[in-house]
């Protein structure tokens, strides 16, 4: 049976489509879902896409995270039942969410940054990330102004202990973020927040390469071995 | 009624770009006493009736849970006279 991967669609999401569209390559059916309604419609998996939700305002991702969709999401998220990846914005609402720790903050240059991004995959341990072999290089697409991952030294240092820093940025962090660290995973390994955009490079038409698509073939192959959420 | 504020600024250790570029604003416009800005926020929380024990826990926790992150910001909270 095709899996079920919803994408959460928030006043100010962007990237929901192409997320859609990122699911759907990699051979999943994409299920709309509205940040208004508190019902994931059964679904596998979760993507919260990038973008400015509710306009970024008060801080990214603030608001976002107490929308009636979040209700469902978040207990189901964090006993470890259901991959959650979070993407720039998405990253943000996790983060906000304490589904993941630490914070996205202000780039360190206070500029824009967006280019083709190297990436190194630090971890295949998790749900979005089993596809790809540790110490692998990528290239995916970096779009963000509030993109610095912070977090106090205990918290880094218990990250990398326990082998949950996911992806670090190749050649130092542009925006800064602490440890040169781009994503993070929960304990479970089955949410994953990353501020580069795996779903703007799945295709050689329309990205850098084709680097991004295993992070949804990924959660698929994880899938083949789980149970839906929800079911008995 | 009354008026509630809350200061939320980002912690120390908390790297403050913005209030770095306002410094160098500052000292572009001949405010040359200027060593350090640190930018933060300020709510004014209107409440029903008075600012009592119970109301301003209340305060409290909306600025613990919405207005501030405490993994990277403090805040603080004054009755407005």
């Amino acid at each position: 049976m095709t899996a079920r991967v919803g994408v959460v669609t928030f006043p100010g999401s962007l990237d929901d489509r192409d997320a859609m569209r990122a699911v759907r390559i990699a051979g999943a059916e994409p299920v709309p879902l509205w940040h208004a309604e508190a019902d994931l419609k059964g679904v596998d998996a979760v993507v919260l896409p990038g973008g400015f939700s509710y306009g970024d305002y008060l801080r990214c991702g603030a608001i976002a995270r107490f929308a009636p969709v979040m209700g469902e999401l978040v207990p189901a998220a964090r006993s470890g039942a259901l991959p959650v990846l979070g993407i720039c914005n998405g990253f943000q609402i996790l983060c906000e969410s304490r589904l993941l720790p630490g914070a996205l903050t202000r780039n360190r240059s206070l500029h824009f940054v967006n280019r083709p991004q190297r990436l190194r995959v630090e971890s295949g341990a998790t749900a979005w990330t089993a596809r790809y072999t540790p110490g692998e290089e990528i290239t995916v697409v970096l779009k963000s102004g509030e993109g610095r991952y912070t977090a106090d030294a205990a918290t880094l240092d218990a990250l990398e202990a326990s082998g949950r820093v996911v992806v670090r940025y190749s050649g130092g962090a542009p925006n800064g973020s602490d440890r040169d660290i781009a994503g993070v995973a929960n304990e479970h390994g089955n949410v994953v927040g990353l501020m580069p955009h795996p779903e703007h490079a799945v295709e050689a038409l329309t990205g850098p390469s084709e680097d991004g698509l295993g992070f949804f073939t990924s959660v698929l192959a994880h899938l083949a071995g789980s149970v839906p959420v929800g079911a008995d | 009624m009354a008026r509630v504020i809350v200061d939320v600024m980002l912690k120390p250790e908390i790297l403050d770009p913005q209030g770095q570029a306002i410094v160098g604003a500052c000292g572009r416009l001949g405010f040359s006493g200027v060593e350090q800005v640190r930018q933060g926020k300020r709510f004014e929380v209107e409440i029903d009736g008075e600012a009592d024990e119970a109301r301003l826990e209340e305060v409290r926790r909306l600025a613990e849970t919405l207005l501030a992150n405490p993994v990277i910001e403090d805040f603080e909270l004054r009755v407005a006279e």
